[in-house]
């Protein structure tokens, strides 16, 4: 109950100060917000989609039972409270009764247990329902063993909820604004079918609603005036545009056709900061760049020296200052800085001299059996893109240089490249890159299990598993940090992967676009901007 | 006439079904399925979306079964698109492509036709060097060097016109892209059109009419414009498959919802349905275009007879 | 007035004639020497692919060397870089010559290719007529209605990124054009009184196509290949474009403009050396294609 009060207390802080913040004098007539947003997405149905750029819109039209504040702390979205049990296991929601869909029905408890069972359905087919693992009996319904209606999500009576978890899970309300588990309006879904996600058909309970989507041109959502929260929302209308190059993004965005966009070219990252200044706004994200080694095949089975030599003649510094460019932290660990609950750890070597560093690969690359006679040759697989590219051909230059490997660079189409790198006979040393899903180790973690569908390095390693499956069940979080921090030290020693950089997100946002605040999930909910006078 | 033009269209079936199989089976030869991501689907999903999407039957049996759709009109719903059906995904972007590349075509033609035609008048004069400079410079540079040209100085630096996006098809979108579009084949067709006005002003027919004391512009029209117009309309097929893969580059740097894009997203993303649909589409665009070229150049050139 | 020294010229220019005859070559060689701008092109593009092929060798830097301390400088002659350096600091001048050397080993192979094809194909189709030709277009019609881009993106699922494929996938599509373009203009040659000439002195058809159809052709097909070549160089950086193109740290013409073309504002030397270079090449193939089809023009004479 204690519990309760404080999520009360914490909301009515939080919706002050966030009231307060969003009563600008001077708004601009026109409350059209357009932001750029990467490749067209497949689909707006919230189950079956994927992907950053269908993430962003479904934020806009759908709200879970939480969502963030504009820094990306979880606050509360269709629930207004919440209590969790002692063990941690079982959360009981309180949905607002104020919350509305639309089309004027109210949201009810009943329409998110059928959404999350719609979710792990798997005639739904969903393709990232797996991330409900956490919930009581999610796993075995994806899998086909147990009834959907086991699922532990009870709905108690309209406006209250039950979710039961397998084990304590501490980022399960971070997760509860993921889009597999916003609520879908029976009904709706129900008449529609297939083709409830159309503009005119959608039914959603999001601070917007869906008003125009022409494939490969825009998507248009409108005010939802039934948002129970209507009244702070001001941006009237927000046109989603899909481009996928970014210097033809930032041309638009030059020619005032955008507002924000997904990224910025990154050769252009000076002129930008002196042309287009405090426009640009970077923030560090959940994500690492790495590269792999296939621990199945010659020449990186079996042989961690090689491995580590390759990793550490590899000048990280370089490759963030003078290719990435726009402040992407060089990467020493696999689990990005920032992570809730959680302290980096780093490669050994992570703080000896570069001078030092690469004589001790030197040694290690001729204990492995190979020298300037006798150099290594190495395939490098990535998929196509111009950063991929540079990376690459950076990396091959420092292996020639600092220890006089050959290197093949081997430019892959995106289906391809993953066939290749699932199959893993073929590859070599290949082009990875992770965006954790939740704020917590646990989406980088996991990973690295030897049955983990992206775990392309073939990493197999008994003790790593294990120590996986002790955090899974570990209620407590001090224990459940260190025995992940542990893993993490141990994937590092075996070098089963070579991580480079921790990524950023990269936004130009006009100077009139008000509102914004850097999080690191890199969400923005365009219920939180607003355009001033300009 | 009416034989062979009878005979062309019925021949045009045979066609489109050797086109088809062959793409089909192309298709479903390549690596990588639509439903593959980075992540791994449990298999119970995988198996779910193959059902659904009947690609875990054999494949002889999925290939007749689009035979049978398709004579339907059906071309089955798209994979990547999830909310939408390849019939409506065309049905958007048709029209748009349509709009670019007829126009492009057009306009390419028509300023293509004058400017050769004035060259070739003109010949070895300042005229003649300044248009055949402009075409070979037309031909020199790509697209995408072009766009982005025209973008930065008409859209960024001047503001004149919208740097990209289609907007339904405002006639102020249309402009740069359509311009980037037509003007390397301005450049071919006037070319083209150079050499063989200068052939046949050349020729005895010509000669015999000049002779006539015929006045000039009498000669070029009436008697020089038709022989000399024929290997432009030969090279009107070619210029249109030319300018639907050209119309991807464009529709690309300028965001625009084309069916080009379409395809090229489906390729890559192995949208088994989409890629057909658009390479059927598209199919019968073009024998149905050759078709026409087919018929206009026996009408032009009284000698062929079939 | 004539004077006597010019009647002794054509004199001598008449026994000249009389002792060797003049073939179409020889006479069309002698045409071509006349016009200053093919010939300047002849030699710029001698120039060029000399370049391409020798200079490499000579400079200090290799193709693939990063220097990171020189990432998108300008030309300058102070550190060696006469074109200055592209993104990731590699020396713009080898690149481009590199580039250079590719471009053209995929418009000259290419080329090749589709003339082959196309010439027989096209000649055989047009001059043959009826039934055959109508089944050898139909082939042609299929094959067009193709889109070239399905073709070329699964040829490079097929095989990965193997650049001598490519030069014959773009070579096999190209011959479509070039058998069209000759089938249509055999098809009003064949009507022509010579070939109906030979045709009743009893030549055989093999030897009609080849003596007396192809020949009269090259005009056509000269103009042709000119266009070709720069539409190979051409394609093969639409495909760079779409990021199907050679494979690094090997480069093109096309990969390196598209480059540029990305970054035209802020590095101009990054798109206006190998752009200056490819349009030089290809202005000068133009140049050369209307030069020889002057030349070649038997009704000029």
């Amino acid at each position: 109950m204690l519990k309760k009060c404080c999520v009360v207390l914490i909301v009515c802080l939080i919706s002050f100060t966030q009231a307060s913040f969003a009563k600008p004098g001077n708004l601009a007539e026109k409350q059209i917000l357009r932001r750029g947003n990467g490749s067209e997405v497949q689909t707006l149905d919230p189950h079956k989609a994927e992907g950053v750029p269908a993430s962003n819109i479904l934020r806009d039209l759908y709200e879970g039972l939480t969502i963030e504040s504009p820094d990306g702390k979880v606050i509360p979205g269709a629930a207004e409270s919440w209590e969790i049990s002692d063990d941690g296991k079982m959360y009981t929601f309180h949905i607002r009764k104020n919350a509305r869909w639309s089309n004027g029905d109210p949201v009810t408890a009943e329409d998110f247990v059928y959404g999350l069972r719609r979710s792990v359905d798997p005639a739904t087919g969903s393709q990232y329902s797996q991330i409900l693992a956490p919930i009581l009996n999610a796993e075995d319904i994806i899998s086909g063993k147990k009834p959907v209606a086991s699922m532990g999500v009870e709905a108690v009576d309209d406006h209250t909820l039950k979710i039961t978890l397998k084990a304590a899970t501490p980022y399960l309300l971070g997760l509860l604004n993921h889009s597999t588990t916003y609520p879908v309006h029976r009904g709706s879904v129900e008449q529609h079918g297939e083709q409830f996600s159309r503009p005119g058909k959608l039914v959603s309970n999001g601070a917007y609603k869906l008003k125009e989507w022409k494939v490969q041109s825009q998507i248009v959502v409108q005010r939802n005036p039934m948002y129970w929260d209507n009244d702070n929302t001001i941006i009237e209308q927000v046109i989603y545009l899909p481009i996928e190059e970014s210097s033809a993004e930032l041309k638009r965005y030059r020619a005032g056709e955008l507002d924000i966009t997904g990224g910025i070219p990154t050769n252009q990252y000076s002129w930008i900061m002196k042309n287009l200044p405090g426009e640009l706004h970077v923030t560090p994200t959940l994500g690492t760049y790495y590269y792999g080694f296939n621990l199945t095949r010659p020449p990186f089975k079996d042989n961690l020296k090689l491995r580590q030599a390759l990793s550490m003649a590899v000048d990280r510094e370089i490759l963030t200052e003078k290719i990435t460019k726009a402040g992407e932290i060089p990467a020493y660990g696999w689990v990005p800085p920032g992570v809730n609950n959680y302290s980096s750890q780093s490669l050994d070597y992570a703080k000896m001299p570069k001078a030092e560093r690469i004589k001790k690969a030197q040694q290690l690359y001729q204990q492995a059996g190979y020298s300037r006679g006798n150099p290594l040759t190495v395939e490098i697989r990535y998929n196509t893109s111009e950063n991929h590219k540079k990376i690459a051909v950076g990396i091959s230059a420092m292996w020639k240089k600092n220890l006089g490997i050959r290197t093949k660079l081997i430019n892959e189409e995106w289906k391809v490249f993953l066939e290749n790198r699932k199959q893993k006979k073929l590859t070599e040393a290949f082009r990875g890159g992770w965006i954790g899903d939740y704020n917590d180790a646990f989406t980088f973690s996991e990973l690295m299990q030897s049955d983990h569908g992206i775990n392309d390095s073939g990493y197999n390693s008994p003790e790593y598993d294990k120590l996986l499956e002790q955090a899974a069940t570990e209620s407590d979080l001090d224990k459940r940090r260190s025995i992940l921090e542990s893993a993490e030290r141990l994937l590092l020693k075996d070098h089963a992967i070579m991580p480079l950089y921790f990524y950023v997100t990269k936004h130009l946002i006009k100077p009139y676009v008000k509102g914004y605040q850097p999080n690191i999930l890199d969400h923005t909910y365009s219920k939180n901007l607003w355009i001033s006078k300009h | 006439m009416l034989r062979f033009t009878l005979r062309r269209f019925l021949g045009a079936w045979p066609t489109l079904l050797i086109l088809m199989t062959l793409a089909f089976f192309m298709m479903r030869a390549a690596p990588g399925g639509p439903f593959d991501t980075e992540k791994t689907l449990p298999p119970e999903i995988q198996a779910n979306l193959d059902k659904k999407y009947h690609l875990d039957e054999p494949l002889l049996k999925q290939y007749g079964r689009y035979l049978l759709d398709l004579a339907q009109g059906d071309f089955g719903p798209s994979f990547q698109y999830k909310d939408y059906s390849v019939n409506e995904l065309i049905a958007q972007g048709f029209p748009v492509s349509l709009r670019l590349g007829g126009t492009a075509i057009l306009l390419a033609f028509f300023i293509g036709c004058l400017l050769g035609t004035i060259a070739a008048i003109r010949q070895n004069t300042a005229t003649d060097y300044t248009v055949m400079a402009a075409a070979m410079t037309g031909i020199s540079i790509p697209n995408f060097v072009l766009a982005p040209l025209l973008i930065l100085l008409f859209a960024v630096h001047l503001g004149w016109l919208p740097a990209g996006g289609w907007n339904d098809g405002a006639l102020l979108n249309t402009i740069l892209p359509i311009t980037a579009l037509t003007l390397p084949y301005v450049a071919y067709i006037s070319r083209l059109m150079r050499s063989s006005m200068i052939e046949v002003l050349r020729s005895n027919p010509i000669r015999t009419a000049r002779a006539k004391g015929l006045p000039e512009h009498t000669v070029i029209l009436r008697h020089a414009m038709k022989p000399a117009l024929l290997p432009v309309i030969s090279f009107l097929g070619p210029a249109t498959a030319g300018i639907i893969t050209g119309s991807v580059v464009i529709e690309q740097i300028f965001g625009i919802p084309g069916i080009g894009r379409f395809f090229v997203q489906g390729a890559l993303n192995r949208d088994y349905t989409l890629v057909m649909g658009v390479v059927v589409f598209y199919g019968i665009l073009i024998i149905a275009f050759n078709f026409i070229v087919d018929v206009v150049y026996a009408l032009l050139d009284p000698k062929i007879r079939y | 007035m004539v004077t006597a020294k010019d009647i002794n010229a054509l004199q001598s220019l008449n026994s000249n004639e009389e002792i060797k005859g003049r073939s179409l070559w020889s006479d069309a060689t002698h045409r071509l020497k006349m016009n200053k701008a093919a010939v300047t092109s002849v030699i710029i593009l001698l120039l060029i692919t000399l370049m391409v092929i020798i200079a490499p060798s000579f400079s200090p830097f290799s193709f693939d060397e990063i220097d990171w301390d020189l990432i998108s400088t300008p030309p300058s002659i102070a550190n060696g870089h006469v074109f200055g350096t592209d993104a990731i600091g590699r020396d713009l001048f080898v690149r481009t010559l590199y580039g250079g050397r590719m471009s053209l080993m995929i418009g000259v192979i290419a080329t090749m290719v589709s003339l082959l094809i196309g010439i027989t194909y096209g000649a055989t189709a047009g001059y043959l007529g009826g039934r055959t030709d109508a089944i050898m277009m139909r082939i042609v019609d299929i094959l067009y209605a193709t889109p070239f881009m399905f073709f070329v993106i699964l040829l490079m699922v097929f095989f990965g990124r193997n650049i001598y494929l490519i030069f014959i996938a773009i070579g096999a599509i190209n011959w479509l054009d070039m058998a069209r373009i000759v089938r249509g203009q055999t098809l009003s040659l064949k009507r022509k009184e010579f070939v109906e000439a030979a045709i009743a002195c009893g030549v055989t058809t093999p030897r009609i196509i080849l003596r007396h159809i192809v020949p009269n052709l090259l005009g056509i097909v000269v103009v042709y290949v000119t266009l070709t070549i720069p539409q190979v160089i051409l394609v093969e950086s639409f495909l760079s474009f779409l990021g199907l193109g050679v494979q690094e740290p090997d480069t093109s013409w096309g990969a390196l403009v598209n480059e540029g073309a990305q970054d035209m504002e802020i590095a101009p030397w990054a798109l206006l050396f190998p752009a200056g270079f490819l349009a030089t090449t290809l202005f000068c193939f133009n140049f050369i294609g209307d030069g020889l089809r002057d030349a070649l023009d038997p009704k000029d004479r």
